[in-house]
């Protein structure tokens, strides 16, 4: 298969599991329904979740299968147009200013012709927004709006005219629309509410934390080298972690962190001291590293290797 | 498993009966996601009950917190779309289950409730209700804001609309159009330059400048309760005066009461909090309600330099379980911690208790507040800002 050929939109979930599958992404059938109907009914799909369970992810891999071109609006306080749709190569501008009296010599150069020649396209420096609506030979792109959240909200509103138009103006050249409109993935961490008005312009998915099952996939597939014992109690563990009362829980990120971690240490089993050692990989508070340490990460471990144990003779 | 309709007419009656329960227990659905999930569930198809779900959930959902509501509804509607008629047969064996006296299926079954059935059996729904009430563990008292006397509330709703909070604001990397402001604006040099004839003149710009936000947390425990009247209308003043004031109340559990403080007249918003509010005058449990804050809230409402007051008198019913490491968490996850206690009224008033103990090394001001004439003082606090923590 030639992946940087355009590849047709699934027809159905089960397409889209395997589309995502065969990219190494084991994705939730639930999430599979909602980013089939995205490219169905063409409507952006808003991904909320924890930091670290694959939202991001999904958009590179969707771009990778699709064969489209990914471009990525990585969000941050005080966005603005300038950084997110276009700004204007004020240097060339005034080059061009500059060599156009320099040519005409005189006060009669045409202020108009100059000002067309001026803000023509080839002075536009096109960001991600735009590059978007322009779209590309390999079909209409993939537009990640990532962690929406950490912009501000005029920000999100403007973004809500782009979405529901797909055309944006600029005032010097014109209105430029998307002839295909982009696929629009929009990831929030939730730091903040993202206000109603743009979630009721998209399709709405809150991304959970792995199962076991799905998480021990996820790694098995991620990590093919890694030994069976291994991948079975470092999940095993994550997920009894994960029921603990911390600050911030593990992702999934984290998760094949640790399990590279482990990997590159050349472990096959699962210990207390190789545990405290490597928590960093896990936990990103002190408080949690604290907490979890040493006895409690005995207890843990020993539960989930109880809880292997039972799950073994039940299959039995 | 699922009634498969056999027209496209009964799909569309079915979803929007299904959208007009959701919309009765409170979830916000426009007509507009209706026809969305129409075209949804005809590409998603009716083979399977958990694709159903999924395609619905994406369609009507905009917030991870309705999801549970939304799967009771789900459940209930989608086994058997003669619902209104089987409605009170399904929910009756349930009455005596735990899951009940959870508040969402509460809403749920008034939702179902409402109008819906022949007067007789409107009354035995009245009977739920009670049950409901009655059933619940903790000693929950509706408070009375009737019982304020006129002129308190002349007095303290004059003041309180008076306070203006002077808290630094915070620099944005957005920009203002402003003739004497110290960038250079390119954009709009150039186009003066296009339209003046041989000069090129500078137009300038300067950042824009934004409310922090501010987070209120106010105890509302027995101790507290004859001050918690005078803080509501305080924390009500605050919120219609400024932008991103987030503003919680807590006892034996945490509430968030901003979307009820929003409204303009003050009688309403109070009313509004009374009713959403249960654990008026109770007992308080400080460490354990922080916590509830610093999990799920304190990433949510006090990113970009938030500033933390917080109201209490510091007399813990868990005597400081806890509180040491919650204080800490919160007072590192925003710009400044300002605590209020009323108690410090007292002159010889002498931290003791092991709550106030457990606070007091975390906050950055210590400031009473029994009285109007204290919260003047506060005015005064917090236009020092920026002396103790570098923003």
């Amino acid at each position: 298969m030639n992946a940087s050929a355009a590849q047709s939109l699934p027809t159905s979930i089960e397409e889209t599991l395997e589309l995502l599958g065969q990219h190494d992404y084991i994705a939730e059938r639930s999430l599979a329904t909602t980013l089939y109907l995205a490219l169905k009914m063409q409507k952006p799909l808003f991904l909320e979740g924890e930091a670290g369970v694959g939202k991001t992810e999904i958009a590179k891999v969707l771009a990778q299968a699709l064969g489209r071109p990914l471009i990525r609006l990585q969000c941050y306080e005080g966005l603005d147009v300038a950084s997110a749709v276009y700004e204007w190569n004020y240097p060339r501008q005034m080059l061009e200013i500059r060599l156009a009296e320099a040519v005409g010599g005189d006060k009669t150069t045409d202020k108009a012709a100059l000002a067309k020649n001026v803000f023509a396209s080839e002075f536009l420096i096109e960001r991600p927004l735009l590059q978007a609506l322009r779209g590309s030979e390999s079909g209409a792109p993939i537009l990640l709006i990532d962690e929406l959240d950490r912009t501000d909200e005029p920000f999100e509103a403007f973004l809500l005219e782009v979405l529901s138009d797909f055309q944006i103006t600029i005032p010097e050249i014109g209105t430029i629309k998307a002839e295909q409109p982009p696929l629009v993935i929009i990831t929030s961490n939730r730091t903040r509410e993202i206000h109603d008005a743009l979630k009721r312009r998209c399709l709405y998915h809150w991304v959970d934390y792995p199962d076991a099952e799905r998480e021990l996939a996820i790694v098995n597939r991620k990590m093919p080298g890694i030994a069976s014992q291994l991948s079975e109690e470092l999940v095993s563990f994550v997920q009894l972690l994960r029921e603990e009362d911390l600050f911030k829980q593990p992702g999934i990120a984290e998760t094949l962190d640790w399990a590279e971690a482990l990997v590159q240490l050349d472990k096959v089993v699962l210990e207390q001291e190789l545990i405290d050692d490597t928590l960093g990989a896990l936990l990103k508070y002190q408080d949690d590293i604290a907490q979890i340490r040493g006895s409690e990460a005995a207890r843990l471990l020993e539960q989930a290797k109880l809880k292997l144990a039972g799950g073994r003779v039940a299959n039995a | 498993m699922l009634p498969t309709p056999d027209t496209g007419g009964k799909l569309a009656e079915n979803l929007l009966s299904f959208a007009r329960l959701l919309r009765a227990s409170g979830l916000p659905i426009g007509t507009g996601s209706i026809l969305q999930a129409t075209e949804a569930v005809n590409l998603v198809g009716l083979e399977s009950r958990a694709d159903l779900h999924a395609c619905l959930s994406s369609v009507f959902l905009t917030r991870h917190e309705q999801q549970a509501l939304f799967d009771q509804a789900f459940s209930l509607f989608w086994q058997n779309p003669k619902i209104i008629e089987r409605m009170l047969g399904a929910m009756l064996p349930t009455v005596q289950t735990p899951q009940q006296q959870d508040p969402v299926s509460r809403r749920l079954s008034e939702a179902l409730n409402t109008g819906k059935q022949p007067p007789e059996e409107a009354e035995r729904s009245l009977e739920f209700d009670a049950r409901f009430t009655a059933s619940d563990q903790e000693v929950l008292q509706q408070k009375d804001f009737a019982q304020m006397s006129v002129e308190e509330i002349a007095a303290a709703k004059l003041a309180m609309q008076q306070l203006r909070l002077p808290l630094q604001e915070i620099k944005s990397r957005r920009f203002l159009v402003d003739g004497s402001g110290p960038v250079i604006d390119m954009r709009r040099t150039l186009r003066a330059a296009m339209r003046q004839s041989d000069t090129i003149p500078l137009q300038y710009k300067r950042q824009r400048t934004r409310n922090p936000a501010l987070v209120v947390l106010c105890d509302i425990s027995g101790s507290m309760s004859q001050y918690s009247r005078m803080f509501l209308h305080f924390m009500h003043a605050v919120t219609n005066d400024r932008d991103r004031v987030y503003s919680f109340v807590f006892g034996t559990r945490l509430s968030h009461i901003s979307r009820h403080l929003a409204h303009r007249d003050i009688d309403v918003a109070l009313q509004k909090t009374s009713e959403a509010v249960e654990d008026w005058s109770g007992g308080t449990r400080i460490g354990a309600c922080l916590g509830q804050f610093n999990r799920q809230w304190s990433r949510r409402v006090l990113s970009q330099g938030g500033i933390v007051l917080l109201i209490s008198d510091g007399l813990d019913r868990d005597e400081g379980l806890g509180l040491k490491q919650e204080m800490d968490r919160l007072s590192r996850s925003c710009r400044r911690l300002v605590w209020l206690n009323p108690l410090l009224r007292y002159e010889k008033f002498e931290p003791k208790a092991q709550g106030i103990q457990a606070m007091l090394p975390y906050v950055d001001d210590f400031v009473s507040a029994h009285s109007i004439k204290s919260f003047k003082e506060l005015v005064e606090v917090l236009s020092k800002d920026g002396e103790r923590r570098a923003a």
